[in-house]
């Protein structure tokens, strides 16, 4: 498996992924089981807390709206982090480096901050507990993800290409259509993809933002754990990591999964080399090294 | 000029109206009075503030919440960081499976890590069947409802942004210097204290800051591990908020976190600053 790590180094290893993976695969089996109760290991499987959570109308319903506003401010937010990040990556103007700051600084708030935030400002509005205040609210805090993959496609494009495209007399626009559109592409679907996974799973902000009429699924399961523990609790869960899966899968297609968590393009056997420009991005941070925690 | 304002307008616009506000808002909010029966009041003074620091309640809950973070942050270096090592010594494609599954569960919500812990946890939990078959406990050690629990969901939930902080400097590491200290004769002990070590450091530190920051204001883990009693700041707020009511006080303890925390980060940024300037020469 590896010539360089030695077995002690092997042992740490193997106990670190049975770490990992404990939590996750326990509540994957445990959604299977066709006992009443929460049990593991448990013996046969069935499909009764799925087919449970199916009929389950408060759950379906939030599993609704959260793909609902998963989809609504991954796309907002991939929208406006565009030409945020052209300007940002492209132009020196005043201020460039606050407006920078000001996008990225969700990820410094604590959520529960934000979500304190959020609910007095949404109240003072008339607004509180509508979908209208969870998207806004999701805008926000998905934007640092959408546009810090934008940024980073956005750094690996050679500036001589707009210059040739402008030489044989492409508009602005066009270029940015023919030519720059089509590179930065996989980066914005990569951001859309983060955004939308990230939208999905918040529960901490989107606590105090919900409502019991609007609610997510983590939200609907964080409450609902709060009073007990069966195994439809694990059957959501378990959708949830299938989500996370699938979301996992697209990404590593997109951009490669690489890129994406260590940042570097040297990690990457696929990506690498990618051409240097003098206009890089200002930290050339992998993307989710400040992110999702709880 | 005016090209880059307008491309950014929209965003600067949003942010500003439907962050910069609310956050403001909080700031006055922490300022007003609250009465039980009149709601909240619009005159202004430190009275949150005085009560919360001066209330040997919330300095409990305080210094747990630090300890919780700190103890989160050491056992998050102490796995995280040799993890990191490891998965940079490994060839292809191990080491892309490996790093998929050290990393893939921060896309997976914390409700659904937390509940698997809560799962495992129970005093008929699997972990305390298996200390309990292999006669290491005589009876069910207590997870649920504790710190001891809190911190060990929490290290999994955060040991990820360790380990990207490490790998990330792992990468900048030059392979030659490994094998010139060892030309040199250095043991492979002496490589890794001498030549690695001083060079991840300052990924281990920037990692540390990370974790210490999610740690210490995390909510779901907390409040679903450390169930009604056990509080840290950032659950004391929500039942502020949502059983309590009393929003002024809430956000007078969602501020003193927020400003706790961002103290913590920029102080220790400078310090890992100076070290990498050092490094640089």
């Amino acid at each position: 498996m590896n010539g360089r790590n030695g077995i002690p180094a092997l042992i740490f290893h193997a106990l670190f992924v049975g770490f990992i993976l404990a939590p996750i695969v326990v509540v994957s089996f445990i959604a299977f089981t066709p006992a009443g109760y929460l049990s593991f290991p448990t013996h046969g499987g069935s499909l009764r807390w799925f087919i449970a959570l199916w009929r389950n109308s408060d759950f379906v319903g939030a599993f609704q709206t959260s793909l609902w506003l998963a989809a609504i401010s991954a796309t907002v937010a991939a929208a406006l982090s565009v030409p945020a990040a052209l300007a940002i990556a492209r132009h020196a103007f005043p201020g460039r480096a606050a407006v920078l700051t000001l996008f990225q600084s969700p990820l410094m708030i604590p959520p529960v901050v934000l979500g304190v935030a959020f609910l007095r400002y949404f109240t003072q509005i008339g607004l509180s507990g509508t979908f209208f205040a969870l998207v806004i609210s999701h805008i926000i805090i998905v934007m640092p993800f959408a546009l810090r993959t934008v940024l980073t496609s956005l750094a690996g494009i050679d500036r001589r290409l707009d210059h040739a495209a402008s030489s044989l007399g492409a508009s602005r626009f066009t270029i940015f259509r023919r030519v720059l559109l089509p590179l930065i592409l996989p980066g914005i679907a990569t951001g859309w993809v983060l955004a939308f996974i990230t939208s999905f799973d918040e529960v901490t902000m989107t606590v105090f933002v919900a409502s019991p009429r609007v609610t997510t699924l983590p939200v609907r399961l964080f409450l609902y754990i709060e009073d007990n523990i069966d195994p439809l609790v694990a059957a959501v869960s378990t959708t949830l990591i299938a989500f996370a899966v699938l979301a996992l899968v697209v990404i590593d297609r997109l951009f490669g999964i690489d890129r994406l968590l260590v940042g570097d393009s040297r990690a990457a056997g696929r990506h690498a080399k990618r051409p240097h420009t003098s206009h890089r991005t200002p930290q050339q941070n992998p993307v989710l090294a400040r992110s999702r925690g709880d | 000029m005016l090209r880059p304002l307008l491309l950014t307008a929209p965003a600067a616009a949003l942010f500003v109206l439907f962050l910069l506000v609310p956050l403001g808002g909080t700031a006055v909010l922490s300022l007003h009075g609250f009465g039980m029966y009149s709601g909240i009041d619009s005159s202004y003074s430190a009275a949150n503030y005085r009560d919360l620091l001066g209330d040997d309640y919330f300095y409990g809950v305080f210094a747990r919440t630090l300890r919780i973070g700190l103890l989160t942050t050491v056992i998050t270096m102490l796995i995280g960081a040799p993890e990191a090592y490891i998965l940079s010594r490994m060839r292809p494609p191990w080491r892309g499976i490996f790093l998929l599954v050290a990393l893939g569960p921060l896309l997976i919500s914390v409700v659904s890590r937390t509940l698997g812990w809560a799962v495992l946890f129970g005093s008929t939990g699997l972990i305390n069947q298996m200390l309990l078959g292999a006669g290491l406990v005589d009876q069910p050690i207590a997870f649920m409802y504790t710190e001891t629990g809190v911190v060990i969901a929490l290290s999994h939930v955060l040991v990820p942004f360790m380990v990207i902080s490490v790998s990330a400097s792992l990468q900048r590491l030059d392979p030659q210097l490994a094998r010139a200290s060892a030309s040199l004769g250095a043991g492979a002990f002496t490589t890794l204290r001498r030549v690695i070590l001083p060079h991840i450091l300052p990924g281990i530190l920037s990692g540390s800051i990370i974790v210490f920051a999610l740690a210490s204001s995390a909510f779901a883990t907390p409040e679903i591990i450390g169930g009604r009693r056990l509080k840290v700041v950032a659950t004391l707020t929500y039942d502020e908020f949502l059983n309590t009511l009393n929003w002024p006080l809430g956000a007078a303890a969602a501020v003193i976190l927020f400003l706790t925390i961002a103290a913590v980060i920029v102080v220790c940024n400078r310090l890992v600053e100076r070290r990498y300037d050092r490094m640089r020469g």
